[in-house]
Order: C-alpha cells, then structure tokens, then sequence
C-alpha cells in the first residue's frame, strides 16, 4: 500500500480515537457541577470543550514522551502503529459495552506496546522508559492524587465549618465550577496530547519528520479540535450519569476532589508524564470520601475497579499485537484490520442501540468511581 | 528499570502545596466573607472582612495562573 496513504489513515483513526476519548471523559470534569446544580447541562459541556481546547495547545510534553521513547522509531512502521491504535479502539469500545471503566490512555499504550512488541521484537519496545513514564505514574498519580485530596477535603470542611450556609452554598458551587474548569483544562493537557504523540509518531516511522520531532503545529491543532468537539458531543451521556446518583458528592467534597486531580494531572503534564486522568479523578474522589468520613469509600467496588485498571494494559496490548502483526503483513493485512475494526466498532454500536437503556450500558466511569462513595448518611 | 523517584516526589509534593494552598485561601475568603455578612447585619463596617475576602480570592486566581504561566512557559 502507498506509504502516505496509510499515514492518512493513520492520521485519520488517532483523531477518531482522540474524538472517542473526549466524548468519554465529558462526564469526568463536569458531571458533579451538574448535579450540584453548579451549571446548566449545555453550558458546562460548552464550557468543557473549550477548556479542553485550550489546554491541548498548552503542552507538547506527553506527546514527546510517547513519539519520542516507549518504542523504538526505527524499527516500526505506520502499519504497527495502526495495528496498535486499532487494538487499543477495540478493547475501548468493548469495555464500554459490557460497562467495564477502563482508560482510553492505557488502552492506547498497551495496544501500541503489544503491536511492536510481536511485529518488531520485545527489544523495540523500551521498557525502562515504559515503567518511568507510564507504569510508574499510573500507580502514584492516584496514590498522589488520593492522598491529597483526602487532605484538602479534610480542611475544606474544618476550615469552613463556621462559615455561613448562605455564603458556602454559593461559594462552593463557584469553586466547583472553577475547579471543573482546571479539570478540562488538565483533560486537555494530558489527553489530547496522547493523540499528538501518536501522529507524531507515525509521521517520524513513515520519515516525514525527523526523529525526537516536536508535534507540527497542524497535528497539535487537529488533536484539540477532534478533543474538543468529542467532549461537546459527548454531552448527552451525562444525562444518563445523573442518573447513577453522583449527588452522593456534596460540594465542598468536589472541589476539593476537583483540584486535587486537576492539579496531579497538570504537573505530571509538565513533566512528560502520560498518566490516565480517569485514575487520577477516581484517587481524588475516593481520597475526598475518606477525607470526611473514613469509612466513606466502599473498598470492594474500589478493588474491582483497580482490578479493572491493571487488566487494562496488558489486554489492549493482546488485542493490539494480534492487529499490529497482520497490518505489518501488507496491504492485505491492513485492509483486514481496517475491516475488522469497522466491523466490530458497528456490531458494538448497533448492539448498544438495540437496548439503549439497559443500565451496563451507559455505565460511565464517573459513575463507577461514584459508586465507591457511600451514601452521606 | 529506573523510575525518577525525584520527579515524582515532586508531583506530589507540589500538588500538596499548591492544593493546600488554594484550600485554605478558598476557605479563607468564604470565612471573610460570611464575616462580611455579619458585619452588615450589625450595621458595623464591613471594609476589613471585604479587603481579606478580595486578597484571598484574589491569591487563589493568582496561584491558578502562575502554574497555568509554568506549564505554559516550560
């Protein structure tokens, strides 16, 4: 197949991907000022998109660490990365599907770990910058992330505890919308950046660019765009979250999680660290459960979710190795993955349709880290 | 396998100052302003808690920007 058309496609998928990751995460920044009441549905997702556009324009450090280290550039093609990316679109779309909360960010690395791993050699996948990079983040963020909030939550309540109802009403619901805000704006300073790392890297294979390139500037503003649009469209799922019962979280408790996760996200950004930021909002939530009442998270569903997280990795990067190995076969092996993918991503949504309403199927996964928080009794 | 403990220790260690910092000036400037309200309601003045009520707010927009200006920056 034409080199450049199989970058188009490339190109193409990763901003479908990046598309699909907005949608999904909506929930996660905005979906507590909703329910407190903070903001109206249409303006909070307006108000996401944008700050999620924003915020992929402010840092290129993520996609450096993902074009420039976790495999090595000069020994994979544009076939292995859309290998990778397809495995990773698949093992998205069926977690979503059966309700599972996984992160689009470690779906994305493990599809790509898995398809250099068995087109190329276990040598060019580079480990020690894996585990610096990504594995080591993706256990402390949350620690982090938890800890803090825990913290914050704790001298939240006692801080304010003789304020006055009227004046913390109002005050927290202004505080939830600004730390939603930072919240979008970290989504985009992590996300959206994963997205540019790949294209870039696709790009650096097919030798369009030079090796440890920093993303061109029409990648770094297509990767926002397809980020920000995904997160505006993804609006309607809310709707089903609140359902789920998020109001468990009071206000004071959302803020405090908010800019715990918010701020984690932002200086692991800064420091090239491609973190999952739904693991991240799920520490801060939980930390701010024990922060005002220690017994407020329950530990079993917290478990199943860790679970949850851990088979993520390794289970992308089955599916993206079996993909990455039949693309790298030649046109034919392309097309086959190409058809595959579409086919699955169809049976998946007509699937879905069919039985729009059932429960499993809009389990989002703020709903799932909700549903760690006990009832405030 | 080496992991940068250090870079690490520093997410956590700045994410615990600047989240402190911004929770205890949030809180802060709620608690000024509920003073505010109370010294209206005795017809006192209310000068004093409305200045601490704007410098707390004020600091907690400011360290917002000054980590957004970092990352922007580095």
């Amino acid at each position: 197949m034409d080199a450049s058309l199989l970058v188009i496609i490339v190109v193409v998928t990763a901003l479908v991907f990046d598309f699909t990751n907005g949608f999904h995460d909506t929930a996660n920044s905005m979906a507590t000022s909703i329910a407190t009441g903070a903001l109206r549905p249409r303006t909070a997702v307006a108000f996401s998109a944008v700050l999620n556009l924003v915020g992929a324009l402010l840092s290129v450090e993520v996609a450096k660490t993902i074009s420039g280290g976790i495999v090595d550039d000069a020994r994979i093609t544009p076939a292995i990365v859309f290998g990778g990316l397809i495995g990773a679109i698949m093992w998205n779309l069926v977690t979503w599907y059966v309700g599972l909360p996984s992160s689009s960010s470690h779906a994305l690395f493990g599809g790509l770990i898995g398809a250099t791993w068995i087109a190329s050699g276990a040598d060019a996948v580079h480990f020690a910058k894996v585990v610096d990079k990504v594995v080591a983040p993706a256990i402390a963020a949350p620690l982090v992330a938890g800890i803090v909030a825990m913290l914050a939550t704790y001298l939240t309540y006692r801080l304010t505890k003789r304020a006055r109802k009227s004046v913390t009403d109002k005050g927290f619901k202004a505080g939830q919308i600004a730390s939603a805000a930072l919240m979008s704006l970290a989504h985009g300073t992590n996300d959206a950046q994963k997205t540019m790392g790949i294209i870039t890297l696709t790009l650096i294979t097919a030798g369009t660019l030079a090796p440890g390139s920093a993303p061109p500037l029409w990648v770094i503003l297509s990767a926002a765009i397809a980020i920000a649009l995904g997160t505006y469209l993804g609006g309607w799922r809310i709707t089903h979250t609140l359902g789920k019962g998020l109001t468990t979280i009071e206000a004071p408790q959302g803020f405090a999680a908010q800019t715990s996760a918010a701020t984690v996200i932002m200086a692991s950004s800064h420091l090239g660290f491609a973190l999952s930021t739904t693991h991240v909002a799920s520490g801060g939530i939980m930390g701010s459960g024990l922060g005002r009442r220690l017994d407020g998270v329950r530990w079993g569903v917290a478990g199943r979710m860790a679970a949850a997280w851990g088979l993520t990795l390794p289970a992308a990067g089955l599916v993206g190795a079996l993909a990455g190995k039949v693309a790298s076969l030649g046109t034919l092996g392309v097309v086959a993955v190409a058809a595959v993918g579409v086919g699955v991503s169809l049976v998946i949504w007509l699937l879905s349709r069919r039985e729009p309403v059932r429960p499993e199927h809009v389990v989002d996964e703020i709903a799932a880290q909700a549903e760690t928080h006990k009832v405030a009794a | 396998m080496k992991i940068d403990w250090a870079a690490l220790a520093a997410v956590f260690g700045v994410s615990l100052a600047v989240v402190v910092g911004l929770v205890v000036l949030f809180s802060g400037g709620l608690r000024a302003l509920s003073a505010r309200e109370a010294a209206r309601e005795r017809q006192a003045s209310t000068a004093l808690p409305t200045a601490a009520a704007g410098l707390c707010l004020f600091a907690c927009v400011t360290v917002v920007l000054f980590g957004i200006y970092l990352i922007v920056a580095g």
